[in-house]
């Protein structure tokens, strides 16, 4: 599904984000990558969707080596893995449906398939209700599960959390958490970078802890393995 | 592209500027300023090399013929000047005929000269181009019964340095102004987009091509450039309405013409429409560029 061989990722002022990540995730897998700030997780997973391009070394997604993808082939990459972030960017002027309905707009969908898709995935995040709503009247837990909605509703195969549940308390957190286990259970691969350690501790899955640019651990039912 | 999705673009552009209010309204009042700057400038420009045309056009010499010439050696004179290369036209002018335009220009009182005519029998010669006047004048000086040839030597020389001077400023100054508008305008347009870098970035997490992104910019670069014209179109067309009106009757007789309003006034506003839409179009494209590497 998801492999990375010999991953290098050097900035130009010459930081080293990744000193050679070599790491597999199979489809259908739930993966957090833990680590101190800094340690090189955002890089890990920008570097999936193509936000980060490796300095050396090969990443491939769906058997597509994307480091030597051309860059008008980078959309058709997006379309099959969904984004989720901290800070939900969520679109202020458009209302909860048009958010979502963003997103297969972009790949030109049918009006009729549109609407379907969105009032489905709405309903599974359970805001169909809200559907005309704008986001600044939402809280943030409701904004997540919108911008959740939004990373898919085209049913990708990946979906990429950078820290999901950073801007959100804990109750809402695991509201959060259940939405992504739910999504999972439908046969969705997860890659969440997450600094939440009861989280982690408590719903347990594959976690890969990356410190310095380098894959320190990688256990299966894994703790989260540092202090807050 | 599919229809659908093209009309998404229509409508997503006609949204944002709405959407943009402020934005909206500082872009097209950069445009409209530029545009009635270039417009009025430029009317004034082509009207100057109108008339710059004109008086060039207008560049004949007189040839004046020896006294003693017969019919004979007058017909032979035209003859020699007919067959020098670059001559538009030459019409002859009697002594009679010169005095008699004289007594009709200064009255009666000229009449006097009939009994005595002291004037000379006369080639008025033109030249195609008239930067050959002075050259085809020494030529024809040199032909036997030519008792001379003026021209307003010098003058003419000053003239057409002082038109070709004025020419090229005025080229430079309206690519001048074009240049500072684009920039004005590619930058108002960079720090709307800017507001809505975010849009553009979600957009490309979501899989949307740089097309998909690029076009309803560019929709709203040609809406700028389109209503950012009305004003000054509307001013021009005012402008050089009025500026005929008064000038015309003022003019009448002499060489010099204005150009005519009926052809012109749609030729120039084109122009500016033309300009208008080129700086939005322009616009968007640089600006959006820059936001597309996500």
């Amino acid at each position: 599904m998801i492999e990375m061989k010999e991953v290098y990722k050097k900035y130009p002022n010459g930081i080293m984000a990744a000193n050679g990540f070599d790491v597999k995730i199979q489809p259908g897998e739930f993966v957090y990558v833990v680590g101190p700030s800094g340690a090189g997780k955002s890089t890990f997973i920008k570097m999936m969707y193509r936000e980060e391009k490796p300095t050396k070394g090969t990443i491939s997604v769906n058997g597509i080596d994307i480091g030597s993808l051309k860059n008008k082939r980078v959309p058709y990459l997006r379309r099959n893995i969904g984004v989720v972030f901290q800070d939900f960017k969520l679109l202020s002027k458009l209302t909860v449906y048009e958010n979502v309905a963003f997103a297969l707009e972009v790949i030109e969908e049918q009006p009729k398939v549109i609407k379907e898709k969105v009032m489905e995935v709405l309903s599974l995040v359970g805001l169909k209700h809200k559907a005309r709503m704008m986001p600044d009247e939402l809280s943030g837990g409701e904004q997540q599960r919108v911008s959740i909605a939004r990373s898919i509703v085209n049913t990708p195969k990946v979906v990429i959390a950078d820290e999901p549940t950073g801007n959100l308390d804990p109750e809402t957190s695991w509201e959060i958490m259940n939405l992504f286990e739910e999504i999972n259970s439908r046969g969705t691969t997860i890659i969440m970078a997450t600094h939440n350690r009861e989280i982690v501790n408590t719903i347990r899955h594959r976690v890969l802890a990356i410190e310095n640019g380098v894959i320190v651990r990688d256990e299966q039912r894994g703790d989260y393995g540092y202090e807050n | 592209m599919k229809t659908r999705t093209l009309s998404r673009h229509f409508r997503e552009s006609f949204k944002s500027l709405a959407r943009n209010g402020w934005m909206t309204f500082a872009s097209i009042s950069a445009v409209t300023v530029t545009l009635l700057l270039v417009g009025v400038f430029t009317a004034l420009m082509l009207n100057m090399n109108k008339a710059a045309d004109d008086i060039e056009n207008d560049v004949e010499m007189n040839v004046y013929v020896e006294l003693e010439a017969d019919e004979t050696a007058i017909a032979s004179l035209e003859q020699q000047m007919d067959e020098l290369s670059g001559v538009e036209s030459i019409t002859f002018s009697s002594k009679e005929e010169e005095l008699s335009s004289l007594v009709s220009s200064f009255g009666e009182d000229m009449a006097l000269f009939e009994q005595n005519n002291p004037l000379r029998d006369k080639f008025v010669v033109k030249a195609v181009d008239p930067r050959q006047t002075e050259r085809l004048a020494s030529q024809i000086e040199n032909f036997d019964n030519t008792y001379s040839v003026e021209y307003g030597e010098g003058k003419i020389d000053q003239l057409f340095s002082v038109l070709e001077v004025s020419r090229n400023v005025g080229a430079v100054l309206i690519f001048g102004l074009l240049f500072t508008a684009m920039f004005l305008i590619s930058n108002t347009i960079k720090i709307t987009i800017m507001a809505r870098k975010t849009e553009i970035e979600i957009m490309k997490l979501v899989g949307a091509s740089n097309w998909f992104v690029r076009i309803p910019f560019i929709l709203e670069g040609i809406w700028l450039g389109i209503i950012g014209s009305i004003l000054p179109i509307t001013a021009v067309t005012l402008l050089y309405y009025n500026v005929t009106q008064f000038m015309e009757p003022r003019l009448e007789g002499s060489f010099i013409q204005l150009l005519e309003f009926s052809p012109f006034i749609y030729q120039i506003n084109a122009l500016i429409l033309l300009m208008g839409v080129v700086i939005g179009v322009w616009g968007s494209f640089m600006s959006v560029r820059k936001f597309l590497r996500v």
